[in-house]
């Protein structure tokens, strides 16, 4: 009963959460660029915590993230575009393709391990973005324009509730478990009668998913798919946020996600610091503090509550 | 028809060739760095980058000609590479190893940036220190400056041979690659051994570097992304930890992407060198040369 009421509770505070800030936004107290942060946080968050299932829990270095949201990004462009279907079904059609592509990549690819699996990875993505290049219909290297902005604060902001609490609930569920365990010890995980393969492939069909959810948001956020928004450094930003938050935590990846997500709105006028500043942070992190700011630790619903709502108090050591 | 097609097929060889001996030689650094101490770096195709970039301030600023270029580029990429080791990989020697592949992914990103902030993001334009001169045989065109890129890299290539074969260093490395810890036990100094390894295959990059400037006459500090990516399918490909395999895998590699861009489309240049790389991956993960080695718990 206690956890029903906790997940009731948290519920309740995401939603007031929502209604804060919404009325702010419509209120005008929230302009277009901070209102653009706040998107670019949600969409950022699910990202990272999707790739955190892959490469947190499970264990499966992967760094091909931006191409499944490529592919959400497109599909659900032509989905709405061309075939003038509801945003809705563009979401969900983006999820299940960017799913379907990672269960049919993952398959074979997650056989490798270690740094193998991350070169292939890093390789995929790659094809993906110049299979999408080579594709007139969706408008080739000059990118997917005249995409409708259907996503809003409201969109977003849900999506990233049900990416986070399902994400969540998946982990402490017996296959997240079994995800843990392979990250854990991959031979004492089979030796327990755990399908590797088949946990391997489902987090990263999930992770995916997500992130093709993430996609969609994106290309219906910005008017326009493009190519160049999914290199392999839109997949190592995502990375970034999660090796900060600490690999194998929800809650330090929505902080990750946040916090930067303001240090690149602080140096938009200066682009060319804000990769350094994220390179020299990757370094520094893995020489001093390698689990990154949470480790695997969660923080408690207590702080958590406050650290949505805006208050940054929740910044606990791990470990 | 059939002639002509025999014709480009040729054409298209003799450029793989002279790109694929660039593939090696960047191959050869990722190779060696990865049989000694199991770390894909990431960092070295930016190496190739900083090799360029010293090799055109040398020929331009300080009027060098080629030869002293090349040696000045090769020196300081191997203190660059050096450096590197020292400040970001040793500390991590005993860390788990994606904890180091995150570092070498952090210090590439600040080379390639730092790169940017320094010496401004705009291409350059490589100074032509040749005559071009272009020999016909036939309808087969081959230019001075791809005779110039493969003799280089044969010499580089035969020179490293006979360090890693004959000489004392060489040996160190070839124990320390087989078994670190008996290696240590024998009296070697292993972290002077890794730090020559960077030493050598940062060098090998830079020449790699050099090259690819005379060969396109333009480089920007983005440029070594790709053919790091690319060099390390080659080692991927020729066997990992494998010296004559990064050679033979380079090649390959430039032969196959030269064919894909004469024949197929050169938009799907880099995707070939991807889906090769998952190909041998899923079908034979140790490479053309490599040996299986059996995982032990």
């Amino acid at each position: 009963m206690g956890k029903n009421k906790k997940e009731l509770l948290s519920l309740v505070a995401c939603i007031a959460l929502y209604a804060v800030v919404q009325s702010l936004i419509m209120l005008d107290v929230i302009g277009p660029f901070w209102e653009l942060n706040l998107i670019l946080i949600c969409i950022n968050v699910i990202l990272a915590v999707s790739l955190n299932l892959i490469n947190g829990f499970t264990g499966q270095f992967s760094i091909g993230h931006a191409g499944f949201m490529a592919v959400g990004a497109y599909l659900g462009a032509v989905l709405t575009v061309k075939l003038q279907l509801p945003f809705i079904v563009a979401i969900l059609g983006g999820a299940a393709a960017a799913g379907f592509l990672g269960f049919v990549i993952g398959l074979p690819t997650l056989r490798l391990d270690g740094d193998y699996l991350a070169i292939a990875t890093l390789g995929l993505g790659e094809i993906i973005r110049i299979t999408i290049l080579n594709i007139p219909y969706v408008g080739g290297a000059s990118g997917f324009m005249g995409i409708p902005r259907f996503s809003n604060f409201t969109w977003v902001f849900f999506a990233t509730v049900f990416t986070v609490f399902f994400i969540r609930n998946f982990i402490n569920s017996t296959h997240g478990r079994a995800c843990i365990s392979i990250r854990e010890n991959q031979i004492a995980a089979e030796a327990m009668g755990i399908d590797t393969t088949k946990y391997k492939v489902m987090a990263f069909t999930i992770g995916a998913a997500f992130a093709g959810i993430a996609g969609t948001l994106f290309s219906h956020y910005f008017y326009i798919a493009h190519p160049a928004s999914f290199t392999f450094m839109k997949s190592f930003d995502i990375l970034t946020i999660v090796v900060l938050g600490g690999l194998g935590s929800i809650s330090g990846s929505i902080t990750a996600a946040i916090l930067l997500t303001f240090v690149s709105a602080a140096l938009a006028s200066y682009p060319e610091w804000r990769m350094i500043i994220y390179s020299l942070m990757l370094i520094i992190l893995m020489l001093y503090r390698p689990q990154g700011l949470f480790g695997n630790k969660e923080i408690s619903l207590k702080i958590f509550g406050r650290l949505m709502g805006g208050n940054k108090r929740g910044n606990t050591q791990g470990n | 028809m059939d002639f002509s097609i025999t014709q480009q097929f040729l054409q298209q060889l003799i450029n793989g060739v002279s790109l694929g001996s660039i593939y090696a030689l960047i191959a050869l650094g990722y190779t060696m760095v990865y049989g000694i101490i199991k770390l894909i770096n990431f960092a070295h195709g930016d190496i190739y980058m900083v090799g360029a970039y010293v090799a055109f301030f040398a020929t331009t600023t300080l009027k060098l000609s080629f030869f002293p270029a090349l040696i000045m580029s090769m020196v300081v990429a191997a203190i660059v590479g050096m450096t590197i080791e020292r400040l970001a990989y040793r500390p991590l020697r005993k860390a788990p190893r994606i904890a180091i592949l995150i570092t070498a992914i952090g210090v590439s990103l600040l080379l390639e940036y730092g790169g940017m902030l320094l010496v401004t993001p705009q291409p350059r334009t490589f100074p032509a220190l040749f005559e071009s001169q272009v020999y016909t045989f036939g309808n087969i065109v081959v230019n001075s400056q791809q005779v110039i890129i493969l003799a280089i890299s044969v010499v580089l290539m035969v020179i490293l041979t006979f360090v890693v074969q004959r000489t004392k260093i060489g040996k160190a490395m070839r124990a320390v690659s087989f078994d670190t810890d008996a290696a240590r036990l024998m009296g070697i100094d292993v972290d002077r051994v890794i730090s020559m390894t960077f030493a050598i295959g940062s060098a090998l990059a830079a020449a790699a570097g050099m090259l690819v400037g005379v060969y396109y006459n333009s480089i920007d500090p983005l440029m070594g992304i790709m053919p790091g990516l690319k060099a390390f399918v080659a080692a991927v490909l020729g066997g990992i930890g494998v010296i004559p395999g990064a050679m033979l895998g380079g090649i390959i590699m430039g032969v196959i992407e030269a064919m894909v861009s004469g024949f197929i489309s050169s938009t799907f240049r880099d995707a070939a060198a991807f889906a090769i790389l998952i190909i041998i991956l899923l079908f034979k993960p140790s490479g053309l040369l490599g040996k299986n080695v059996r995982e032990k718990v």
